[in-house]
């Protein structure tokens, strides 16, 4: 199980203050806090992607990069990478090139971005947000697997005995998550790859995750992976921490009740209970997280949202103290008991390094034709012909 | 013993309701003539004022709160909808249009909707056909083509006795009207569809739309 936070990166006045920071503060303070991740013990530092104010993390290549040279431990990831509206092609040379950079401490979440006008901006259409996430994903997969590409598709210039560089580092692609809050076609374009579905969680019912993670752990199963509670799910999160409960309420309510995504709607009493934010003691924190594994079943990813409403970079700091004290020792401990032994741990470049060298003996122990993955171009053949009707779709590596 | 649902969106505001009123009306005469054809109505009203909190935080925070997800269930699942509104400043009430802008915008697909509207003066009675009857169609409901307007004056006029019998009343018009819903919900298999909300579109292909070349 990994443990992590995940930023969006916003400009956000404090409420208590009034003080906006600037870019360059809140760029240097996004930098702090990502080595403090390392530093408290745990194991993951994501950032988001904007190409608007008041985001400031356009490149986050640049910004891991220089994160990687920093760290020595943590994995260095995404939340989410725009596969609809950056060139995959991009894409792939960016994520390689972090790769190396990182030793392979790295891997992404791929999102479709909601900001209807950076479609235009890129040159792209909001309407087609699901058939650019579907084909450029499918072009990003095979220009980390293939050495020379010819590749036609709907969006994108063709490509004719392209090759992406650098290559993948040990020839094993980063691993990727799919993120989305609501659509099923994300969750079955995750399962169809065997890859990570990571469920936003924040902001929405634990009921709504709960359906769409059981959704996507049936076809992830359906495909051919392994069993359902197999699957490779992450899941965001949102707390803020005192000591006391009481006080973690007081000081939180005016970065609650002036934050821009829920600001002036529900009271935090209310979101509270209808969302997984958690605003309390540590107990509570690790009482809330423990629970939902009861509705997504044992998972290898934990993100939180820490540094978002105006929070100061002090007390984001202190709420990691408070994560990798008291927090994050107590669920790694738990989430452990009565984890099946069968159950995945959280992907890194090493489990992925050596499930590549297993795989061709694996697959060819049990008979199966359509798990190749030595070549990993077109995993799933025989259920997507049958499923799909679409005679092209075996040729996609072929 | 045939079953149908028949649900009622008011959104009057005082109390008691000239809107309510108008919906209740609405609502009696079509389950008479469902009744008339041998089949059981359950009608659920819903006023909005009683979700005004829930419909402005979904608007806010993008989901509904449990009690108003099972209210929209509800009405998006019934086998037909009365929708009633107040005519404030030329229009639908602020209230009204943000229920249905809440909604998901493919709930409402096929459903067979009576829409009506109240004002103190007769002379907003095209904005059932200039605001409500376009939101509904956008939604891809399938609208009665009598729209029912009850003015202050309408509450005073019966359907007897009048001297101009080419000025259909009040009464008249909901029972019009009733006539056009209940024939839409009577063939409605709407609320015993089992809906799933993970179904994906016709064709979709996770490898991309586009065939591979």
């Amino acid at each position: 199980m990994q443990f992590g936070i995940f930023t969006v990166g916003d400009l956000t006045t404090d409420p208590t203050t009034g003080q906006t920071p600037t870019e360059h503060a809140r760029i240097k303070a996004m930098l702090t806090i990502a080595q403090k991740v390392e530093e408290v013990g745990l194991d993951v530092f994501a950032t988001g992607e904007h190409h608007n104010p008041p985001f400031v993390p356009s490149s986050p290549t640049t910004m891991l990069g220089y994160i990687a040279a920093k760290t020595e431990r943590i994995i260095l990831s995404t939340a989410t990478t725009l596969i609809t509206t950056s060139d995959p092609v991009k894409i792939a040379e960016d994520f390689a090139m972090l790769q190396h950079v990182a030793d392979g401490r790295v891997d992404l979440t791929l999102g479709r971005g909601n900001t209807g006008p950076v479609y235009p901006w890129f040159g792209q259409d909001i309407r087609q947000g699901i058939p650019l996430a579907l084909e450029n994903y499918a072009l990003l997969r095979r220009l980390w697997r293939e050495d020379f590409v010819d590749w036609e598709g709907q969006f994108r210039t063709p490509l004719q005995g392209f090759q992406s560089t650098p290559r993948p580092l040990d020839g094993v692609p980063p691993f990727v998550w799919h993120g989305s809050i609501r659509s099923p076609e994300i969750a079955e374009q995750a399962a169809y790859y065997g890859d990570g579905f990571f469920s936003n969680h924040i902001f929405w019912p634990a009921s709504h995750t709960a359906k769409m993670v059981k959704y996507y752990r049936n076809r992830f199963e359906h495909y051919g992976h392994g069993t359902a509670a197999q699957a490779m799910v992450g899941l965001g999160g949102q707390v803020f921490m005192r000591k006391n409960s009481q006080d973690a309420k007081r000081d939180f309510r005016p970065y609650f009740d002036n934050a821009p995504v829920y600001g002036n709607g529900p009271s935090m009493e209310e979101f509270t209970s209808q969302t997984p934010l958690t605003v309390g003691s540590p107990q509570e924190v690790i009482d809330r997280t423990l629970g939902f594994r009861d509705y997504v079943g044992d998972y290898q990813r934990q993100l939180w949202l820490m540094d978002h409403a105006g929070l100061p970079l002090k007390t984001v700091l202190e709420q990691l103290d408070l994560l990798g004290e008291e927090v994050v020792p107590v669920l790694r401990k738990e989430f452990a008991k009565n984890r099946p032994a069968n159950v995945p741990d959280g992907p890194t470049h090493e489990s992925l390094v050596l499930a590549a060298a297993q795989a061709p003996a694996a697959a060819a122990s049990v008979g199966r034709d359509d798990l190749d993955t030595s070549a990993a171009i077109a995993p799933h053949r025989r259920a997507n012909g049958a499923a799909f009707g679409l005679a092209g779709a075996g040729t996609i590596g072929a | 013993m045939t079953e149908r649902t028949l649900a009622v969106v008011s959104a009057g505001l005082s109390q008691p309701s000239s809107t309510r009123l108008l919906a209740d009306k609405l609502a009696t005469a079509t389950v008479a003539r469902l009744a008339d054809e041998g089949i059981t109505t359950t009608v659920l009203t819903y006023e909005l004022r009683d979700y005004a909190q829930d419909i402005m935080n979904n608007m806010l925070t993008g989901f509904a709160n449990p009690r108003l997800e099972e209210m929209i269930e509800a009405v998006t699942a019934a086998d037909g909808l009365i929708a009633v509104t107040p005519i404030f400043t030329t229009s639908y009430s602020g209230l009204f249009k943000t229920f249905f802008d809440v909604i998901d915008n493919r709930s409402l697909t096929d459903q067979p909707v009576l829409i009506g509207a109240t004002a103190g003066t007769p002379r907003h009675s095209l904005a059932l056909d200039y605001a409500l009857r376009p939101m509904f169609t956008y939604l891809h409901a399938v609208v009665v083509p009598t729209a029912v307007f009850a003015a202050s004056e309408d509450w005073g006029t019966g359907d007897g006795g009048r001297v101009d019998s080419r000025v259909q009343t009040l009464p008249a018009r909901i029972e019009r009207a009733a006539g056009e819903l209940s024939a839409l919900v009577a063939r409605s298999a709407r609320s015993s569809r089992v809906q799933d909300p993970f179904e994906l579109p016709a064709g979709f292909n996770p490898a991309g739309m586009f065939p591979p070349r």
